[in-house]
């Protein structure tokens, strides 16, 4: 076994493999750039060693600089984690000729993967299902008929350089391929002046499932279940899980089999991952394999009782498999919520900035939270905007949702946006709780973008039976403030009106012990808690039920959020009441006579000058966030009147970049 | 005596109506609530004690005497806010405009005497057209009146002024002249001359809201210190801000206990402030870790962002907190942070607050528009402030200290009482480049030795131990628990005792 490791990634994985190294008692080694010297992979490892600046090109990307932090650490091996160098061939010949073991695949194992065409092919040779088609250019509408029948309905006609959706065409029928054809065609002769076309068969109700394998070098390979990763935005996966609610244990053997097989055709040695697009019928197809750990490998961790980093340290090390096929059981359901510093209420935009407060929930048997910052820490634009992975544990698929809902909403976290609103909404979500899942989920049953989950009563009634407990006990210790007059007593009765979303709900609350009986419409609502003022997280029950309330003063009321809802709840006796409902209500401030800047990022250019006029849809600025230029574009026809700021400038989100007239 | 008592009771009645319900619709059209629902608002239920509801003007001109309405135009008395006594009064704009006639002065100046006598805070809740003209010079004489005792009782008891309406000419000088001016947005406006006198005399189009109104008031002026969406948070957020204040200069601040531990460590606080020294880091997180409950009431909080100040509990007991906020303007000194800070430190010290200073400084805003503007005034009235406060003072230097502020910012040369510095403290004359860059100026053509010197006077210079060598500073403490070692010198420091030789008053640098 080895005696010294280096891990060349940073954040959550580098933290993971750090502890599993531990473990083994093994030495780490962490590398870090310039913006990572405070960081907790640094912090937790042995030693670590500076390898450049910021941005990942000119550091975690550079093979050079982690061959030289070898050199200078003495490691024996080295784990890429994922991303970065992890699927980089020729790093991994690099290491190999210095004689260092790659905590991976064989190099020609991640050059067979890496190229599409290569591997679609070799995984026919193997004996996979792959999506049938047609790889040579169609000469005319009647070849795309021909070949449309031979593959089966649907298909899908797309433009050899295609994109963005231009140049693709679904057909149900002969007619429809027909057509499909010459408009695909058409439309990329125009769109790229290139109208070649293409043919493949069209996967409906398509899911993302990939089959975890894990081979030695005595060749010996194992599937390790499946997991399924359908809920994508973007093509960026959120939740992911083990084993998927969709295949029986057929399909299950089926698809293990025929991944270990094209494992085996490329002579696989550590852990990897075969990637399958499975249609509603059951039918899957290889879509591509991943060299590498995944990033939701704990899901599969969790159900199979075996840590994948260990496995892939021992197979490295020249170390035989112990676990068998036949061993392989899948215990229970795994699930992984993908934390992101993004806006889910302003279109997902990226966040950074420092995390003012970060608490975990308590890690335990059924949950597990795999991160690479603590309070105190800083998202940048530079990495990638993940800030954990949420992974909970249940007997079955029920259970894990439910220790989900309950691990995210004692998740406390200030200082950015992030996504837990959204995460909550959807282990909510009726459609994604029965399972029904298709890689298009997000776009289906959020279509207008996210603006929290469904405010249904119970949800609201458990807010506002929280709100007036902490609200009443808010009310007690301020009362108890020193100096007062003798015989002071507050003189308030048990009848509040409380407003909840800008309703008033007239209440009783009547004291209990520990809590309160609050009659609301009729019906009692039992609220019972130890929660003291200064505290951010109501843990209580309501009506006997168990809840996690994130809890944050506002200036007459809280903010409470549970599940995904957000609501601030204000509890005043009837007659305050009364009186707060003759305040105006306030419009917010008109904001389209301005470009406000909608994420934090840096000015690239201004496309505009003070005094023009521009249409709908011109590009007015263009801004950098976490690496990605967005072109900021005119809502409306208008003349530019101001211009507020100028290239190079760093602005915060809302910050004004243009005003119109 | 039947017949008393139906009087009695028909007076009563005609004070609560006030202007008649007209008036009282069309106050509440405007978003505004009335003089007597503020008061139930502002005050703890059933604990308001009305003096002179009987009162009415005397004027004899202008068809007056047929038009008198008890209380006129303002509703005094004394009640509660969590149990403490207050005293108040509240201008009914429904009566007479809440226009000042010489007996509504009378009534607020009762008020005040007896607040002064009884040591406790007033709270004026504003809503007046102005003067009553109809009494000409005797409704001057009231604001008078009122002006002379809002001084008095500067520094014997605190005064909260809530503008809640107009409040313009001469009126304005009574808040003025009071520890907290709030106001209301929209519907509330302070000035001195208004619009149309300032069309006629400088030409300038400007409206009530532009010229006096809360945001003017809270982000440009200064004059406000908070500022507020309606009239109900306003009200709120004030009974917040009375729980931090002792009743009078004769008391210690309030005690309100918590259970949020002293000795409660914030980890993240040693990553507060950025390896990088150009870095800029907001100064408010360590205010909120620091003290109870993460409550900390920000006073003037859109006003010199450079600076931050406000009240904050520690131990449960009430601290002013004034700190540097890197985040704007570098956290250096300019002319309106100085000012800020200045009558800060002064209200803690009048009122036996002690001050929790946080240092990050790296000096006074350079530039003609500063040098014009008296800054060199302005500067030494917060060094002044300082200088003379004999309250408990606890600084905590967390980054950069540098020159004259330095010394302004609560240093022990200043009688600062327990002075700390966290491991990144850099207390110097000036930031290590400009120094070199002055000693070495004749070898500023040779840049590697300017860096080189550079370096070295960094390595001099730019850590807590040269002061601390001296005594400057008492001890280097970790930010993670700052709270604690805050909290014991605080505890330290409870009955310390410090007086400034006796004078008429001093001469702050106005």
């Amino acid at each position: 076994m080895f005696n010294k490791i280096l891990i060349a990634n940073r954040g959550e994985i580098a933290c993971r493999v750090i502890r599993t190294a531990r473990k083994m008692g093994i030495a780490t080694v962490a590398v870090y750039s310039e913006v990572d010297v405070d960081a907790l992979h640094v912090e937790m490892a042995d030693e670590a060693l500076a390898i450049g600046p910021a941005p990942a090109a000119e550091s975690y990307l550079v093979a050079d600089r982690i061959l030289d932090a070898i050199k200078r650490s003495g490691a024996e091996a080295v784990h890429p984690g994922y991303g970065f160098l992890s699927e980089n061939a020729e790093f991994a010949e690099a290491l190999a000729a210095a004689g260092v073991a790659f905590i991976g695949p064989p190099a020609s194992a991640i050059r067979a993967m890496g190229d599409k065409i290569t591997s679609k092919k070799l995984a026919q040779e193997a004996g996979v299902s792959t999506v049938p088609g047609h790889l040579e250019v169609i000469a005319d509408a009647d070849e795309a008929v021909r070949i449309a029948t031979d593959i089966g309905y649907p298909v899908m006609l797309k433009a050899s350089a295609g994109g963005g959706g231009k140049g693709m065409r679904i057909a149900y029928s002969d007619d429809e391929a027909r057509e499909g054809f010459v408009s695909a065609a058409n439309e990329a002769r125009s769109s790229f002046a290139d109208d070649r076309v293409f043919v493949e068969k069209f996967v409906e109700e398509p899911r993302h499932i990939e089959i975890q394998v894990l081979a030695d070098g005595h060749g010996k390979c194992i599937y390790l279940g499946e997991r399924e990763c359908s809920i994508q935005r973007r093509h960026q996966k959120v939740i992911e899980e083990a084993p998927s609610p969709f295949l029986d244990a057929e399909t299950r053997r089926q698809m293990g089999e025929q991944a270990v097989a094209l494992a085996q055709a490329v002579d696989y040695c550590s852990a990897g991952t075969v990637e399958f697009i499975v249609d509603g019928a059951r039918n899957f197809y290889f879509l591509e394999m991943n060299t590498r750990l995944q990033v939701e490998h704990p899901v599969t961790e969790m159900v199979v009782g075996l840590d994948l980093v260990e496995q892939m340290i021992r197979v490295a090390a020249g170390e035989e498999l112990t676990v068998t096929q036949d061993d392989v059981r899948l215990d229970g359901w795994a699930m992984e919520c993908r934390l992101y510093a993004e806006d889910p209420y302003r279109g997902f935009l990226p966040s950074t900035g420092r995390l003012v407060r970060c608490q975990p929930p308590t890690e335990g048997d059924r949950v597990r939270v795999d991160t690479g910052v603590v309070e105190g820490s800083e998202i940048t634009l530079f990495y990638d905007p993940m800030i954990a992975k949420l992974v909970t544990w249940g007997r079955d698929r029920g259970e894990a949702i439910a220790a989900m809902r309950e691990a995210l909403d004692g998740y406390y976290l200030r200082g950015i946006s992030h996504n837990l609103d959204f995460l909550g909404a959807l282990m909510r979500h009726p459609r994604f709780v029965d399972g029904r899942l298709t890689t298009a989920f997000i776009d289906e049953e959020y279509p207008d973008g996210f603006a929290g989950a469904p405010r249904d009563g119970e949800v609201l009634d458990a807010l506002l039976s929280a709100g007036v407990l902490i609200q009443r006990r808010v009310a007690e210790r301020d009362a108890s403030i020193g100096g007062q007059l003798p015989h002071y007593r507050p003189a308030h009765g048990d009848d509040w009106v409380v407003s909840i979303d800008r309703q008033d709900r007239a209440v009783t609350a009547t004291p209990a012990e520990d809590g309160f009986d609050v009659e609301l419409d009729g019906r009692l609502i039992a609220v019972r808690s130890y929660w003291r003022p200064g505290q951010r997280l109501f843990n209580g029950t309501v009506d006997g039920r168990h809840i996690t309330i994130q809890a944050d003063p506002a200036p007459d009321g809280y903010r409470l959020s549970h599940g995904g809802v957000r609501a601030t709840v204000v509890v005043r006796t009837p007659r305050a009441a009364e009186l707060a409902a003759l305040m105006p209500d306030k419009p917010p401030p008109d904001t389209s006579k301005y470009l406000l800047c909608p994420m934090p990022g840096l000015v690239v250019s201004l496309e505009v000058a003070a005094g023009d006029e521009v249409k709908a849809g011109q590009a007015l600025a263009v801004v950098e966030a976490m690496k990605m230029e967005n072109i900021l574009r005119a809502e409306r026809d208008a003349v530019v009147m101001a211009v507020r700021a100028a290239p190079g400038d760093s602005l915060a989100v809302d910050e004004v970049i243009l005003e119109f007239e | 005596m039947q017949d008393i008592l139906r009087q009695l009771e028909i007076k009563r009645a005609a004070a609560r109506a006030g202007g008649g319900d007209k008036r009282i619709e069309a106050q509440h059209a405007k978003g505004k609530l009335t003089a007597r629902e503020r008061l139930e608002f502002l005050l703890d239920r059933g604990s308001f004690e009305e003096y002179d509801m009987f009162v009415e003007h005397r004027c004899q001109d202008f068809g007056m005497p047929e038009q008198r309405i008890p209380g006129d135009g303002v509703v005094t008395g004394w009640g509660t806010i969590n149990g403490r006594l207050v005293f108040v009064f509240s201008q009914d704009f429904t009566v007479f405009g809440g226009s000042l006639s010489e007996a509504h002065a009378e009534k607020i100046c009762k008020i005040m005497d007896q607040a002064m006598k009884s040591g406790a805070p007033v709270i004026g809740l504003n809503d007046s057209g102005g003067a009553r003209i109809q009494e000409g010079v005797t409704s001057l004489g009231g604001y008078a009146e009122v002006f002379q005792r809002n001084v008095m009782a500067s520094g014997v008891v605190p005064q909260i002024s809530v503008i809640m309406g107009p409040c313009a000419g001469g009126a304005v000088y009574s808040p003025a002249m009071t520890d907290f001016i709030c106001m209301v947005k929209d519907s509330s406006y302070m000035y001195v001359t208004g619009p149309d006198v300032v069309k006629t005399v400088t030409q300038e189009e400007v409206t009530h809201e532009e010229l006096g109104g809360a945001s003017s008031h809270s982000r440009r002026s200064g004059v406000a210190d908070l500022a507020f969406e309606n009239d109900v948070e306003a009200l709120a957020r004030i009974r917040d801000l009375f729980d931090f204040l002792p009743l009078s200069n004769r008391e210690k601040p309030p005690r309100r206990p918590t259970d949020d531990p002293v000795d409660r460590v914030e980890m993240s606080l040693d990553t507060l402030v950025p390896s990088d020294p150009k870095k800029p880091y907001d100064i408010r997180e360590l205010a909120i870790k620091v003290v109870d409950d993460g409550e900390f009431f920000e006073i003037q909080p859109d006003f010199a962002g450079n600076i931050v100040i406000g009240f904050g509990r520690i131990d449960g007991t009430t601290v002013g907190l004034v700190a540097n906020q890197p985040m704007v303007l570098a956290g250096s000194l300019d002319i309106d942070s100085s000012r800020k800070g200045a009558r800060f430190v002064r209200f803690c010290d009048c009122f036996n607050i002690p001050i929790l200073t946080f240092v990050d400084v790296p000096g006074f805003l350079p530039g003609t528009a500063q040098e014009y503007g008296a800054l060199i005034k302005h500067g030494a009235k917060l060094l002044y402030a300082y200088a003379e406060a004999t309250v408990p003072k606890v600084t905590v230097i967390t980054r950069k200290a540098y020159g004259g502020a330095y010394d302004v910012m609560a240093s022990k040369h200043l009688r600062g009482d327990v002075n700390f510095a966290w491991p990144a403290a850099e207390i110097a004359v000036m930031g290590s480049k400009g120094a070199v860059e002055i000693i070495f100026r004749s070898e500023l053509d040779n840049p590697e030795r300017i860096e080189a010197l550079t370096d070295e006077y960094q390595q001099t210079f730019a850590n807590p131990f040269v002061a601390g060598q001296r005594g400057y500073i008492d001890d280097v403490i970790l930010p993670h628990n700052t709270r604690l070692r805050v909290a014991r010198a605080l505890t330290m420091l409870k009955n310390k005792q410090l007086e400034n030789p006796w004078k008429k008053h001093g001469n702050i640098p106005l």
